[in-house]
Order: structure tokens, then sequence, then C-alpha cells
């Protein structure tokens, strides 16, 4: 949360109230050390930092394709000190295909997040800013989205394109944005009468400006806490997709690798267990950062 | 005589709210139908295998498909007035009547995962703000953060590993046992023993949401005045725990267990073909599969509808709960 911008044409003493908005600035010491004092929060960053450092060298620490054949196939982890974690009945390296599944996992992860935060995030903030009819029609919108299974949604829209990450990370965004709409909508109606906002319409500021520059930054905290939830719930979803067999061929992913396993259960359960362990422990530590976040910046909330 | 008042106010109310609901779910399914890659004709051309363009028109014209858009949209709210779904080229059968031949299945599973979840998720979360803050709540919130963190068709892998590759206890495929002649006592219990894994499966994630609820309001209750009335009165502490904490915790929990609802039919579709398990979600996948969509969007859209009912059930379940619920309606 960067410093504000004031208005370089309002007076100086109304601007100040005005920006009242910005209330991270002063604190901004204290919430660094609240962070860093945070177990939950810490140990979430450190596994979530483990996960990302795997996805951008992947290529580095596992030079070559992930998708070719480099020993004997279904050889047990310890087996062959060449493949630590063994080799999949096609004989492809397991562990290799893990580092890679962890960009897979990443990147639609994030991307899905991102796509949900920036509808629910309009949406939200016009349905709780503008209220009347606008709110009511937005509303019923949110509870319609709500309503629809997410994963059948999800399958749906990737079923009428083809199963690339873009059309898995778009179909997810498309899917999961109501809960940010709920948060953003209800933070907007109680922010919209406080004095901050009342001095900057007395101060003559667009709408646009009011909606994007003094509440949203207000209204931030709890949606970063959905944030991380959002991205650990599209990393689930994307991992069953995967596992029914709805993904991009050319792609490494754990939910892929789960799915090839199923297979071999009986005799190389391995296979199976590798990847779900790999996706528990990046979304246990999505989950942390969240409940982490959530102490530090909602620390009455109750959930 | 007061609850049977408070309840009918409360069922006329949520009637007249979900009606839009329903007609917004259907327009939605109509334009998720319209963007799908081909038409019915399309399909039943490529069943026959041979299509001359004369007779991909008059399939079209018998479908209504050459119509404008809203008329095509006017026809489908008609025909789904008369619970008429479409029909199913690759199946040969009209669509509904394949999913009701599913819905048991699914219906059987969900509510076995959901009372799992709930009954196991109300203990575990109580036990938590029982002991907040010392080793049993801390071992707990470990174990349920481990559950909201696993992919639940992946616990019903490991438990397949577990319990029917290494110990043989029970079966992993099917919902029952295929020409086994079975009544009475056996046939219920190779039924049950087939429902256990992918209820757990299922359960899983939902366990650790209520535990994790159940905590939060359990806590967030204790601070309220009937609580220290209670204690003034000299209940048993066990007693004020069940009679007055639980049945106020108890509102948030089944609020939100409405709301997963959508997201318990989404996940049995994992599930499902996991097990082989012939239900509403396996339905879903097998017609992504066949590339047969209108089977897709009247799951899509029935799944819609259950959610609907259930919310409806959960606010009378409130009315019930919560006299204060209801009154002002």
């Amino acid at each position: 949360m960067s410093a504000p911008d004031l208005s370089n044409a309002a007076p100086p003493a109304v601007a100040a109230l005005a920006d009242v908005g910005n209330r991270a600035a002063p604190r901004k010491g204290r919430r660094l050390r609240a962070f860093v004092r945070n177990p939950t929060f810490v140990a979430g960053v450190a596994i979530l930092g483990f996960f990302v450092l795997l996805a951008l060298f992947a290529g580095v620490l596992c030079p070559g394709d992930p998708q070719d054949i480099v020993g004997a196939p279904v050889l047990w982890p310890g087996e062959d000190a060449e493949f630590p974690l063994g080799t999949d009945s096609l004989g492809r390296d397991v562990l290799g295909r893990l580092v890679y599944g962890a960009r897979a996992s990443l990147l639609v992860g994030i991307s899905a997040a991102a796509i949900g935060l920036a509808i629910g995030m309009v949406v939200g903030s016009l349905a709780g800013f503008f209220g009347g009819w606008i709110d009511g029609l937005l509303t019923r919108l949110i509870e319609l989205f709500q309503t629809t299974p997410t994963f059948l949604l999800v399958v749906v829209i990737v079923a009428i394109r083809e199963p690339s990450l873009q059309t898995i990370a778009l179909a997810i965004g498309l899917a999961s944005w109501p809960t940010v709409a709920r948060l953003v909508r209800a933070q907007f109606r109680s922010l919209r009468e406080s004095d901050f906002v009342m001095a900057a319409r007395s101060l003559g500021y667009s709408r646009t400006r009011i909606i994007v520059q003094e509440i949203l930054p207000n209204a931030l905290p709890p949606v970063i806490v959905a944030a991380s939830v959002m991205i650990a719930n599209a990393i689930l979803t994307e991992a069953g997709l995967s596992f029914l067999n709805m993904r991009d061929p050319n792609v490494v992913s754990w939910g892929g690798m789960i799915g090839d396993g199923r297979d071999q259960l009986r005799t190389a359960w391995f296979l199976t267990a590798l990847p779900g362990v790999a996706i528990a422990f990046a979304v246990l530590s999505l989950n942390l950062v969240g409940d982490g976040l959530n102490e530090i910046l909602n620390p009455r909330s109750d959930q | 005589m007061r609850m049977g008042r408070r309840i009918a106010t409360t069922l006329r109310r949520t009637v007249i709210h979900a009606g839009p609901t329903v007609l917004g779910i259907i327009v939605l399914d109509f334009l998720l139908l319209q963007l799908m890659p081909g038409d019915a004709a399309d399909v039943i051309a490529t069943e026959a295998g041979v299509a001359t363009a004369e007779t991909m028109a008059a399939i079209r014209e018998r479908f209504g498909l050459d119509q404008p858009v809203l008329t095509q949209l006017m026809n489908f709210l008609g025909h789904l007035a008369q619970f008429d779904l479409g029909y199913s080229p690759r199946y040969n059968m009209p669509v509904l009547d394949m999913i009701m031949m599913r819905l048991p299945g699914t219906l059987l599973l969900m509510v076995t995962a959901l009372s799992l979840a709930l009954a196991m998720g109300v203990i575990v979360g109580s036990v938590m703000a029982a002991w907040a803050g010392r080793w049993p709540d801390r071992v707990l919130s470990v174990v349920v953060l481990l559950l909201y963190s696993m992919p639940g068709f992946w616990v019903g892998l490991m438990a397949v590993v577990l319990f029917s590759v290494k110990l043989g206890w029970l079966p992993s495929d099917g919902n029952m046992t295929i020409g086994a002649e079975l009544t009475g006592f056996g046939l219920v219990a190779d039924r049950l023993s087939h429902l256990v894994l992918p209820a757990l499966a299922l359960a899983s994630f939902f366990v650790a949401v209520y535990a994790r609820l159940t905590r939060a309001s359990m806590l967030e209750v204790q601070r309220q005045d009937f609580m220290r009335t209670a204690h003034g009165k000299g209940l048993h502490p066990f007693f004020i725990q069940l009679r007055h904490a639980l049945r106020n915790a108890l509102i948030p929990v089944t609020t939100v267990a409405g709301m997963h609802l959508g997201n318990l039919l989404g996940g049995a579709v994992v599930v499902e073909t996991l097990f082989g398990w012939p239900g509403m979600g396996r339905l879903a996948l097998e017609a992504v599969l066949a590339r047969d969509f209108s089977v897709l969007l009247g799951v899509l859209l029935l799944s819609s509808f259950l959610v609907i009912l259930a919310n409806v059930t959960i606010d009378l379940l409130h009315a019930w709960l919560d006299p204060r619920i209801g009154e002002a309606g």
C-alpha cells in the first residue's frame, strides 16, 4: 500500500482528511513486525516460497523435458540413485515431474485467483457503492453464481473450449468470483458513509476516484485474506480437473500425475501418493498464509 | 402454533426470493448451451454418420434451431415448464430420465457424506473449543488444517490403498457387489461397505470446514449474556455447552453447510468417477467425454435446483432453531 497521491488541486487540510483513507502508512512498521512475529504466517510463507522457487527454477533444477522417458518403468523411490523419487509407468522421472508440476499448479492458481479477484472486486464495489437497483441486480447475479455448483460450472466451461492452462484458469476464475464480490460489497457498504469518503465527496472528487483511490484501499484487508484461500482452492480445483483428464496434454500437472498413477494404485501407490503430498503442502502453505494474514489484518474477526 | 406460523412466513419469503434465481439459472444454462461448439443437428448427424446440407437443415427446422435466439429461449423455457430437459441422441433417451436414474445414487452419497462431515466436524470443533489453546486443540487444529488442504479424491485414493489393497476390508469400485444374490441384512451390509470409502473421500474437506467453523462460533457464543445467565442458574457446564452454546453455534454451521452444498455436488463429480459410483456427477463427466452437451447442462441445471431446494430447507431449519428468525417477515 503506497503513500496516497494527494491531489495537486485540493486544499491540503481537507485533502489530508479525505486521505485518512490511507491508514496503512503510519502503521507500516508495526505491521511488518506483526507479520514476522506470526508463526502461522511465517511457516506458510516459507513453504510457499519453496514451491515458488521450484516453479521458477524448474528448468535449472531438472534440465530436460519432464515428459521424456529416461529410465526403466516403475522404479520405486530409492531403488535407483539417479531417480530419487522413482519413475512412473512410462519410465519418466517422478522428481522432475513434481518440480515442473509446481509450475502448472501455481500458474493456474494465481491466474485463476487474479481473474476471480478482478471480477469480484468490480461487481462488489459497484454493488456496494451505488446500492439501490444496481445492488439488487448484482446481488442476484452473485447469488446465481453461488447456487451453481462451482466444479460443474468449471467442467462445463472447460468442455466448451479446449482444455489448455488458459481455459482452465479462466474457467476457475469465472466460477469463483462471488465470494470476493460479497466481501467487497459488504466493505463498500460500511465504508461509503465514513468521514473520509464524505470529505472526498465534498471536494468534488469523481465517483471513479472515490471508488478506486479512497474506498478500495481500505476494503482490501479481507480481500487479501480471501486471495490466498482462492489460490488454494483454485489449485485443488485444477488438481480435480487434471485427475479427470480435463487437462493440457503438453503440461505436467500434479492432478494429472495422480490420474496417471491411479492405474498402478495396487502395485505402485507411491505414484499417486507423492503428487498428492505436493498438492497438500502447496495448499497448506496458502491456507497458513491466509490464516496468518487474517490474524494480523482482522484481529477481531471471528472466522 | 407460533412456530408453525413462523415457518410458514419463512417458507413464503424464501420461495418468493428463490424464483428469480431459478429463472436466472435457466437463462445462464441456455447461454452456455448456445456457446457450445456445434448444435444438436451436428450431434445427430455425427451419430448417423452421413449428413447432407438438406438433412441438416431439416433437423435444425425440426428442433427449432433455425429460429432467432430469443424464440429458442422461449422454447427452452416452455419445454422446461413441462419438465422436458431435451433428448440425448447419443443415449437415445430423454435427458431427464437419464438424470433421474442417477439422482438417487448421488443423493445417497451426498446425504451420507454431509451427515458424516457435519457430525465429525461439530464434534471435533466442540472438542477444540472446549480445550481452546491447550494441546487437544493444537493437535486437532493441525489435523483439521491438513484435511482442509488435501484434495478429497486423493484422500479417497489413499484410503483405497489402505483399506482395499493392503487390508482388503472394503470394496473400492461400484455401489454393490455385481452378481451377488443378497437379501436382507447381507444386502444392506454390502451397500454400506461400498458407501464408506466414497463418503469418506467426499466428506474429508468438509469435516475440516465445519470443525473450524464450529470452533470459532462456539468460542464466540461463550461471550454472550445468555451464557452468563446459564452459568448463574447453576446449570451443569456440559448441558450449558450442549443446550445453549452448541444450539446457537449451529446456525452459522448450517448456513455454511447450505452454501457448500454446491461444492459438495462438484466434489461428487470427481469422487463418483474415482469409485465408479453410478451417480449424477459421473454422468456429467460421461457427457463431457461423449460431447453430449444437453445431458451436461441438464445435470448443471438440476444440481442448481437441488442447491436452491436445500437452501430453502436450511432457512426452515433456522426458523426452527432460532425463534427470532421469521418473526419480522
